[in-house]
């Protein structure tokens, strides 16, 4: 699905490197989450995605086409959708409807067309009861929602989500979770989720760790979290059960590292008592 | 500085169809120095809670003393108030405007009236308490700089008017791991150095229960749960009731009990759950 | 303070009004508009005042909230009162001092004011009826024959959207930015008007920046979401005439009709 081979990008004419020389590979229909904290390159990675930023040396295929290819932006970008991190931002109309025809409307889907796919997408988030409301009389999660909606409405067969929950409150930040984790279970979308919470991460098919513009560990969520150690040196943050199992095993206590849940945790204490 | 809340009202949009009461009597004290969590979901009150505490928002009915001085009494001066409770808003950086770092922090204080070189000073010790080196970035424009830094320079615009009572809402909201903790143990250094009274405004159950003495818990404009993190931690069944989670680890201990292992000292940290479960392992 | 101003927003109910063609309104509004500067005999305003009691009638619009739109507005009512009944010259009624009064005077005031309150209700009946996307729909509509001679009437409309959509995510950060700096001991309201500019300094810098930055941050999200003018773009809403647009023509065409001929009667 998504492909990138050595891609580059600097910024201020190449001064300030972001990213530099990493090789990422999404399949289709996983759920991959990207890590690091500000600054690790992982949002410009994600806006080379879908060609709001070309690499500056390097390549990233979207579906086999190459970013770098004008004639096919709109094909990349129909194909990997976007949500961004603010919510009021990238909300355009002032109906909840009129925005999330606003994409198929400038990829001049048929007319009868539009208002089903409205329907359909905003049904997908749970949002159809919206359907007339005006954006800014929505809780930040139900904006994220209605981004994501305006996003499913073009079809796309992946969503890059650029740190969708950093400016949400817990329930908003739930909310958001569910409806991508659904759709990529579900509708079997593809998930490129960008995110400095941990907590987040626990379900995804594969991690990757960005620091200093660089991919830095790559993994299951079991492979990555079990490195606490690395994971604290980066100022990440692992799960609290599993920061406990760690800190049992340096006391020379006999328990796996890969904890993640509390479930997980309770079992392996039991079967230590 | 203790401050006492009694029986405070706020109603929005009085005697129109929007009439929403965003206060619901609300009662509570805050002793001198101590550190106080604030936790409630968005639209439980708490926002507007804080911005009567600075005299931004008039009661519609009941009284607020902050160490006998009636800030919700008709003709006090805001200057007053300002120094004696300082706001820190939810992110403060979009409030920055002056050229310089040094300026924009000078700018509480100046409004307070104090002379050139008390403001300087202020600035100088403010800037230090947030971990700011003085003499690299006071000529630096605030806008240049990473977001971590900005947030910084906007709280040590409320930190250099000196206030006695520090009330910050969700000052880690949208930082990564690593900047929100470098902010949160400021605030804890802070604490221990001034011995100010702080309340921390937080989504976030295990930030509060790291550093706070006692939380209140605001839920639909009322004054929902209140006590130490261990005692609110304890009702974690009406806490997810209400959209708000309680620490892994506080879960851990909980299903724990269940399982009939006698854990007997409470756990609210992963520090606390490890000497615990060390002990019932060297025991058995 | 800024809720209070209820001019020309958005009333929504369902009326015979608000089903309208927003194209055949906002042309309706228009010649409305030049009708009001055909009447030349107060007497005439009689039958404007039928037109629009009629249509606030159907539009199921309260009076007293149209009414309540015209406070703001109330100052510059006086103010042409004023200043049509002592400039006016002709037959002296009333004297006193520098003061003259004169019946042309009077006539001549009630006049102004009744064209500038008929003004006003007539283009704020327009938008109470119509909803701002509805408006903007047909504005783009209206404009598309211009582009010929190169209006950029999409880009226009679009503008006029975003501008809608933004107003109040704007007003909410004016109020949070204007309260995060009173907590730091700014004075928005005393002093001179010297030192109240002023003192709007640190409101405003704060005010543009972020919304260059919201700008910025709309249009990345706009491009990710294909967008790239309007050449191609379809509609998920398309504008079509009904019958009741057709009738709603005739019955204003009469009454267009009615004044242009009364001008020559009279």
């Amino acid at each position: 699905m998504i492909r990138t081979e050595q891609v580059k990008y600097g910024y201020n004419e190449g001064t300030i490197i972001a990213v530099d020389g990493v090789d990422i590979q999404v399949n289709n229909g996983e759920f991959v989450v990207i890590i690091g904290h500000n600054g690790s390159g992982k949002s410009t990675l994600a806006k080379m995605f879908n060609g709001i930023l070309l690499p500056t040396g390097g390549a990233v295929y979207i579906a086999g086409m190459n970013t770098a290819d004008e004639g096919k932006i709109w094909d990349i970008r129909s194909t990997a959708g976007m949500v961004f991190q603010n919510p009021d931002n990238q909300i355009v109309a002032t109906l909840v409807e009129e925005d999330v025809a606003f994409g198929p409307e400038n990829l001049g889907v048929p007319t009868e067309e539009i208002r089903e796919r409205v329907t359909t997408a905003l049904d997908a988030v749970h949002m159809a009861h919206h359907l007339k409301k005006p954006p800014h009389l929505l809780s930040g999660g139900q904006k994220q929602r209605v981004a994501i909606a305006g996003i499913l409405a073009m079809k796309p067969r992946c969503i890059i989500l650029d740190e969708p929950t950093a400016m949400l409150d817990p329930i908003g930040r739930k909310e958001v979770m569910e409806t991508v984790t659904r759709l990529n279970r579900e509708e079997g979308i593809t998930i490129v989720h960008i995110t400095h919470f941990m907590d987040e991460a626990i379900d995804a098919d594969r991690i990757i760790v960005m620091e200093k513009g660089k991919k830095h560990l790559e993994g299951t969520p079991k492979q990555i979290f079990s490195q606490v150690e690395r994971l604290k040196d980066m100022g990440l943050d692992v799960p609290q059960v599993t920061l406990l199992a760690h800190e049992l095993k340096k006391s020379n206590v006999n328990i796996s590292e890969d904890i993640l849940t509390v479930e997980e945790m309770v079992e392996a204490i039991c079967r230590l008592l | 500085m203790s401050i006492t809340i009694e029986h405070l009202d706020h109603i929005y949009d009085k005697g129109t169809p929007y009439e929403t009461k965003a206060l619901d009597d609300v009662s509570l004290t805050i002793e001198t120095g101590e550190f106080i969590g604030i936790i409630g979901h968005t639209g439980s009150g708490k926002s507007t809670l804080i911005q009567h505490l600075n005299g931004l928002i008039k009661p519609s009915s009941g009284k607020i003393v902050v160490n006998d001085f009636d800030i919700t009494a008709e003709k006090v001066k805001m200057t007053d108030v300002r120094k004696k409770v300082g706001l820190v808003f939810q992110y403060p950086e979009y409030q920055l405007f002056e050229e310089t770092v040094a300026r924009d922090i000078a700018f509480g204080p100046e409004n307070l009236g104090l002379d050139a070189k008390t403001v300087e000073a202020h600035v100088k010790e403010a800037m230090a308490l947030v971990g700011l080196d003085y003499e690299t970035m006071k000529d630096k424009s605030p806008f240049e700089l990473s977001g971590g830094q900005k947030r910084r320079v906007a709280i040590a615009g409320v930190l250099a008017m000196k206030p006695d009572v520090l009330i910050l809402d969700e000052p880690t909201a949208g930082l990564d791991p690593k900047g929100r903790d470098e902010i949160l143990m400021q605030i804890k250094q802070l604490h221990r150095k001034n011995k100010n009274t702080v309340i921390l405004v937080s989504h976030s159950m295990e930030d509060v229960g790291k550093l706070a003495d006692r939380l209140f818990v605001m839920n639909k404009g009322q004054l929902a749960l209140s006590g130490t993190p261990l005692e609110v931690f304890r009702e974690s069944e009406f806490l997810e009731s209400i959209g708000l989670g309680v620490p892994q680890i506080v879960k851990l201990s909980e299903a724990l009990i269940k399982k009939g292992i006698a854990i007997e000292k409470e756990i609210v940290t992963v520090e606390d759950a490890k000497q615990e479960l060390l002990r019932l392992l060297g025991s058995k | 303070m800024l809720r209070d101003i209820t001019i020309g927003q958005y009333y929504p109910v369902e009326s015979a009004i608000h089903r309208l063609d927003p194209r055949i309104k906002i042309s309706i509004s228009f010649l409305y508009l030049i009708s009001l500067f055909i009447v030349k005999d107060i007497r005439v305003f009689g039958l404007v005042t039928l037109f629009l009691l009629m249509i606030i009638k159907m539009s199921k619009v309260p009076v007293n909230y149209i009414l309540r739109g015209l406070k703001p507005i109330f100052l510059i009512i006086i103010f042409a009162f004023v200043i049509n009944l002592f400039m006016t010259p002709g037959d002296s009624i009333f004297h006193y001092g520098i003061f003259n009064i004169t019946i042309q005077g009077v006539y001549q005031a009630v006049f102004m004011v009744l064209r500038l309150v008929y003004l006003i209700v007539g283009t704020s009946l327009l938008t109470l009826t119509t909803s701002p996307i509805a408006l903007t729909d047909g504005i783009e509509h209206l404009l598309t024959p211009f582009k010929k001679i190169g209006l950029p009437a999409h880009e226009l409309a679009m503008m006029m959207t975003i501008a809608l959509r933004f107003i109040p995510t704007l007003l909410e950060e004016t109020d949070k930015i204007m309260k995060a700096q009173m907590a730091r001991g700014a004075d928005f309201e005393s002093g001179n008007i010297f030192n109240r500019a002023k003192a709007l300094v640190p409101l405003l810098v704060p005010l543009f920046i972020s919304a260059f930055r919201r700008a910025d941050e709309l249009a990345m999200a706009m491009e990710a979401r294909c967008y790239r003018g309007g050449e191609n773009r379809t509609r998920m809403k398309v504008l079509k005439y009904e019958k009741r647009d057709v009738l709603a023509g005739l019955v204003f065409g009469l009454y267009v009709a009615l004044i242009v001929g009364l001008r020559f009667i009279m």
